[in-house]
């Protein structure tokens, strides 16, 4: 049997535990809500041009801010547009940049902070580099990029990835500090294991529970911050709808229409409150002792 | 305790350098002319090279950055590209709200968020703890302006017990500022709450189960002594940090917060600025609130000494 | 040796415990954890409750106490009676009023029992805010007199100490003086020296027996070692699995034990007397270390920081087939001896010359072939192993590093299970499917895999339970004798060392102060400190295994095997 298909049985396992819960007791039906409620929420909106009745950027002049009818379920916004078509499509792109931050920042901090934890030359130079990056707020990061490149999805995930990576990196650093003081480190560096093999093999997989976690976390926290970027008119582009973006509109009329908010400010709300709750009981199962968004 | 005091002011020296080069270059290493960019489609050649004088950006490089570090060591942010008055006086004379409501908004916070982890933490698994652990998943999930608007609609709207919007100094009539101030504080503070409250749980769960916790009890001390004496000031400085770092959430809270609740002060002119593509002003704001953050961690690093004796240096 | 005999059928009966059963909360047709114990203990008792580890012992203690983690235990039957006060029965605020002021516990871990972030003074002082009305200069006045009356040194200094800024020894005192203060009937000591160093093990045995005698305490003394058993007990429980297996006065249990488990315990325990000397063919030496010297700090960008000297001028050598043990208390220097010579961290000056080559100084790549003769066994039997890899992944790792290919490394860990007694098919099993011992078996023969010629042992045993402990010596001593392996054997126990060693080193603060073949130094030991630690050792004029005086005691005057 060769490592990669060992390391493949015991993530395996690793995710079964994950499932069937060793103890029974320890998740309630909480998370499993959670996640039947995120899989309706992403299948909704992956599979929406299926289904929605109207395409979610056609402007009908006569029929501007209708109530629930039969034709429009949810009504219409201040361009006839249909509010249940731009919804349902509206998830996709948050979406997207959730899942799209989260990777990447997760394959960003986990190199750099492997790095800064296994070799000490490194380690202070790329901790002042993190803490300076950490000071950057987000949202104000978002607005420059957006300010001097335009409207994008690419800024955007930038500018949510950057403050989230030097915390990942802290993470990981943390972990492989810890970890390479084992005995069974030391004792793989008597057994003279190259140094490679230490890293990958002894330390790395130590990191992959909390970055689990702090993955799914990321994910929710990006989702929210690109539905504020949107409000404030430094988001993707207005012509693509968005949670966000379906809001932003929705200020100007929120005392005659609240459902422009209500209704995207629902499924948004949902849809993190979802992946916050799979991410504790991830933390639960996986690793009781971390804390949620520490430092 | 001095010399470690200096030892990390100095340290947020370096920090603070590379927040200014990021920020430099976030300009200058924009693909395309940034003069460009920023006039916007319309703008004529006289406006482009009006832009370019003022940002420095004919000069070589170095020359640009240091020209922008020195006026930067004088307090000089730039100027505006709209008004063209000081950015140093625009954001002077737009800061006071923002701190007032900042304020309060942190006063709420650690008030409620404390007592709130704790309670949780001591009756763990109860409704009690539920209750504390799915309000604060709440306060993560829900999007800052839409629990603003939700606050609007019941308060306002609805009861009409405060205004829907607007800000009055507190040196004007505090009565009214409070009025006022009171909803977009809580506003603000949801997240905040959510963040300590859990983190306070957290923190305490974990000394709850330490040795020393079993000794005050075995001597038979009061459980609201074991919580508040024992256990507490142990559990503070993750408490402390979390305080910190979620300033981070506190000063995006305050953009999004102002916004919606019309007040005059820093977070509005942040959003004037984006509309209007007004760069000098987006900078400065950089370079202000990572200031601020930088003061603030470092004021917390510090404080952990007068919780936790074994932090003497 | 001598024994407590003193009669106590007519002393006053402090606590009575009958039929008592602890389950698993909620659950009560669970296995109990208690199964049905009965116990009295009287004034003036010393009580001892001994076991190996999963036993029960902690668990009693804590019923005794209301301290159960209400969660994971509970009483599910029987009585706990404390001078007629039915503990089971109590209520929240009637167990507070009980404790400290009629019964009182002290724990094993000094180091996390006291709160960090409170002065000691402070934290005995609570005590009598707690229960007394005594006024503030009284209550001070009486923390300072009880501090004098556990022999603590300028007690108004220490008074405004935190815990961190005290020895270990120092802060178990404080502990038996907040016990202690308000005069309780009843002190439960919950395996209180067992995180100490021997020399401080003493000091506090003979601190609670004058402490006893001064205020004619009960103590119910929770141990599980035999030694201390030997020296403190008036009478004796065994306990096994949640059950009392055996009751009877310490003289009675140690000479004349009844059930075999406490045979078994008691034969387990390693004679303090030295193994039988074992000449050396005079075979070159596998390992010699000249000069060994280890300083941490001294340096520093803005100030110089203190200079620790962990370990000063140490030289040794060791031959084939030959076992060296070194001995010394916590802080002595013995294991960054062994990390040195592992090169697991970079001593600061001297030669460790393996096989005829010096390596101290040499660089990772060119260290790299003689890792394969130097192989180590850590202390913490579950932390040593990579709990994610299999035992197979494990004992391969070393010999595939070293160019052997993977189904002869497979075929030489197979053969290895067979050596440390563990079924084949646990080749495919992880870490956590084992016992603490079981894995202490796999890292043994994980570091056999290499046929290393110097196996070092750091504190190998000491984190086993007495019996298996046994096992893992035997194994050891198997495998010195089949691969003629150098054996370096680090310990704080001379007990252990005395049954392993051929030749001993005693360290105290980073220096040898003693070395020589076993026997000599552990019948006529030359140094003060090495005779300190012989004379601490508890029960050390008692053969346990043979239920019998040690002949030829006491050590320290003059005798030989």
């Amino acid at each position: 049997m060769t490592d990669t298909t060992r390391s493949t049985q015991s993530a395996f396992a690793a995710l079964t535990r994950l499932i069937s819960l060793p103890g029974g007791a320890r998740l309630g039906g909480g998370p499993i809500i959670a996640a039947l409620i995120l899989l309706v929420i992403v299948v909704a909106s992956l599979a929406a041009p299926l289904y929605v009745p109207y395409d979610p950027l056609e402007m009908k002049a006569l029929s501007r801010l209708q109530g629930p009818s039969e034709a429009h379920p949810l009504g219409t916004d201040p361009f006839g547009r249909d509010i249940f078509s731009r919804v349902m499509t509206g998830g996709q792109v948050s979406l997207l940049i959730g899942v799209g931050a989260a990777v990447v920042s997760v394959a960003l901090g986990l190199i750099i902070g492997l790095v800064a934890g296994f070799f000490r030359m490194a380690d202070a130079i790329i901790m002042r580099i993190m803490d300076s990056l950490m000071a950057i707020p987000a949202i104000l990061l978002a607005i420059a990029l957006v300010a001097l490149n335009g409207p994008s999805l690419g800024s955007v995930i930038i500018a949510i990835t950057i403050p989230e990576v030097p915390r990942v990196v802290r993470l990981v650093r943390s972990v492989v500090l810890s970890a390479r003081e084992e005995p069974y480190v030391e004792a793989a560096i008597a057994l003279g294991s190259p140094m490679p093999k230490i890293l990958f093999q002894h330390l790395m997989p130590n990191t992959f529970a909390p970055l689990i976690v702090q993955g799914t976390y990321i994910c929710a926290s990006a989702i929210l911050i690109e539905a504020l970027l949107s409000f404030l008119g430094a988001g993707v582009s207005t012509e693509i709808p968005t949670w966000g973006n379906i809001m932003a509109e929705g200020r100007l009329y929120f005392q005659i229409k609240p459902g422009l908010i209500f209704w995207p400010g629902l499924l948004l709300s949902l849809c993190i409150l979802s992946i916050n709750l799979l991410g504790d009981a991830a933390r639960d199962v996986l690793d009781p002792r971390m804390k949620k968004r520490e430092g | 305790m001095l010399g470690y005091i200096l030892k990390r002011v100095l340290a947020t020296i370096p920090v603070m350098a590379i927040v200014a080069i990021f920020v430099f270059l976030l300009l200058r290493l924009t693909p395309g002319d940034p003069a460009a960019i920023l006039a916007g489609d319309a703008a004529t050649p006289d406006q482009l090279e009006r832009i370019r004088d003022r940002l420095g950006l004919n000069d070589p490089l170095y020359i640009q950055f240091f020209t922008w570090v020195g006026q930067l060591l004088q307090g000089d942010l730039g100027t505006s590209l709209i008004s063209n008055t000081s950015v140093s006086s625009m954001i002077g004379n737009r800061i006071g709200p923002t701190i007032n409501i900042a304020l309060m908004t942190i006063l709420i916070s650690v008030a409620l968020a404390v007592p709130m982890g704790v309670i949780a933490a001591w009756r763990h698994r109860t409704w009690v703890d539920f209750l504390v652990m799915s309000f604060s998943v709440l306060g993560f999930s829900v999007p800052v302006f839409v629990i603003g608007y939700i606050l609007i609609q019941i308060f306002a709207i609805e009861l009409r017990w405060v205004p829907v919007q607007g800000y009055v100094s507190p040196g004007e009539d505090f009565g009214d500022f409070f009025v006022r101030a009171i909803m977009p504080s809580l506003t603000l503070a949801t997240i905040y709450i959510a963040l300590i409250a859990r983190m306070t749980r957290a923190s305490m769960l974990e000394v709850l189960g330490e040795d020393y916790i079993r000794t005050a009890r075995a001597k038979g001390v009061r459980e609201n002594v074991v919580l508040f004496r024992h256990a507490l000031r142990n559990a503070a400085v993750p408490i402390l940090t979390i305080i910190g770092t979620g300033f981070a959430l506190l000063i995006s809270g305050v953009v999004v917060t102002e916004s919606v609740f019309n007040i005059p002060g820093i977070g509005r002119l942040t959003v004037d600025a984006i509309l209007a593509r007004d760069y000098p002003v987006i900078q400065a704001m950089i370079l202000l609130t990572a200031g601020i953050y930088v003061v603030v961690n470092l004021l917390v690093d510090i404080s952990y000494s007068f919780f936790d004796p074994r932090i003497r240096y | 040796m001598q024994f407590k005999s003193k009669d106590f059928s007519e002393a006053e009966r402090v606590l009575k415990i009958r039929k008592l059963k602890v389950g698993l909360t909620g659950r009560p047709d669970a296995a109990p954890v208690l199964n049905e114990i009965d116990l009295d203990i009287r004034a003036g008792e010393t009580h001892c409750l001994v076991g190996e580890s999963g036993s029960g012992k902690s668990v009693t203690s804590l019923a005794v106490m209301g301290l159960l983690p209400k969660d994971a235990l509970e009483v599910q039957g029987g009585l706990i009676d404390l001078e007629g006060f039915d503990i089971t029965a109590a209520t929240h605020a009637q167990m507070r009023e009980l404790r400290a002021q009629r019964i009182a516990m002290i724990f094993q871990e000094p180091m996390t029992a006291l709160n960090p972030v409170l002065r000691v003074g402070e934290q005995i002082e609570e005590v009598l805010a707690m229960h007394t009305d005594l006024s503030g200069s009284e209550a001070k006045a009486r923390v300072l007199d009880i501090m004098d009356q556990v022999h603590l040194p300028d007690v108004e200094r220490i008074y405004r100490a935190f815990p961190h800024q005290l020895s270990g020894g120092q802060r178990q005192r404080i502990m038996i003086a907040m016990a202690l203060v308000l005069d309780p009937d009843l002190l439960i000591a919950d395996e209180p020296t067992t995180a100490l160093d021997v020399t401080t093990q003493l000091q506090i045995l003979k601190l609670i027996a004058e402490m006893q005698e001064r205020h004619g305490t009960a103590v119910l003394f929770i141990t599980h070692d035999m030694g201390v058993v030997a020296e403190i007990a008036d009478t004796v429980s065994v306990m096994q699995k949640g059950r009392i297996v055996e009751r009877a006065p310490i003289r009675q249990l140690l000479t004349d034990p009844k059930e075999a488990y406490t045979r078994k315990l008691l034969t387990a325990v390693p004679s303090l007397g030295p193994r039988m000397r074992r000449d050396g063919d005079g075979a070159k030496p596998v390992l010699e270390v000249a000069g060994l010297d280890m300083t941490y700090g001294g340096t520093g960008i803005f100030r110089k920081s203190k200079a620790v000297h962990a370990v000063q001028d140490a030289h040794f050598s060791i031959a084939p087939g030959r076992t060296l043990g070194i001995v010394g208390e916590s802080g002595s220097g013995k294991s960054t001896v062994a990390r040195c010579i592992m090169r697991l961290i970079d001593p600061t000056g001297g030669e460790i010359t393996v096989s005829g080559k010096e390596i101290s100084t040499l660089g990772r790549r060119a260290l790299q072939p003689h890792r394969k003769s130097l192989q180590i066994v850590f202390q913490d039997p579950y932390r040593s192993l990579n709990p994610r890899w299999t035992v197979a992944r494990s004992l391969c790792e070393g010999p595939i590093n070293f160019g052997v290919s993977k189904a002869e490394a497979m075929k030489t860990a197979a053969e290895l299970m067979e050596l440390v007694e563990l079924p084949r098919d646990a080749l495919d099993r992880y870490p956590h499917q084992f016992s603490g011992g079981q894995r202490q078996r796999i890292a043994i023969a994980r570091a056999v895999a290499m046929k290393p010629d110097l196996l070092v042992a750091d504190e190998a045993v000491s984190a086993l339970d007495v019996s298996v402990q046994a096992q893992v010596l035997d194994l050891l001593a198997d495998v010195q004798k089949r691969f003629g392996v150098a054996l370096l054997f680090i310990t704080h126990d001379l007990r252990v060392a005395a049954q392993i060693c051929d030749e001993v080193l005693v360290m105290q603060k980073g220096k040898v102060v003693e070395a020589g073949p076993a026997d000599e130094v552990l019948l006529h030991p030359g140094h003060d400190y090495t005779r300190s630690l012989i004379e601490a050792a508890p029960g050390r004029e008692w053969d346990f295994a043979n239920f019998r005086a040690l002949t030829g005691a006491p050590l320290t005057q003059g005798a030989t095997p």
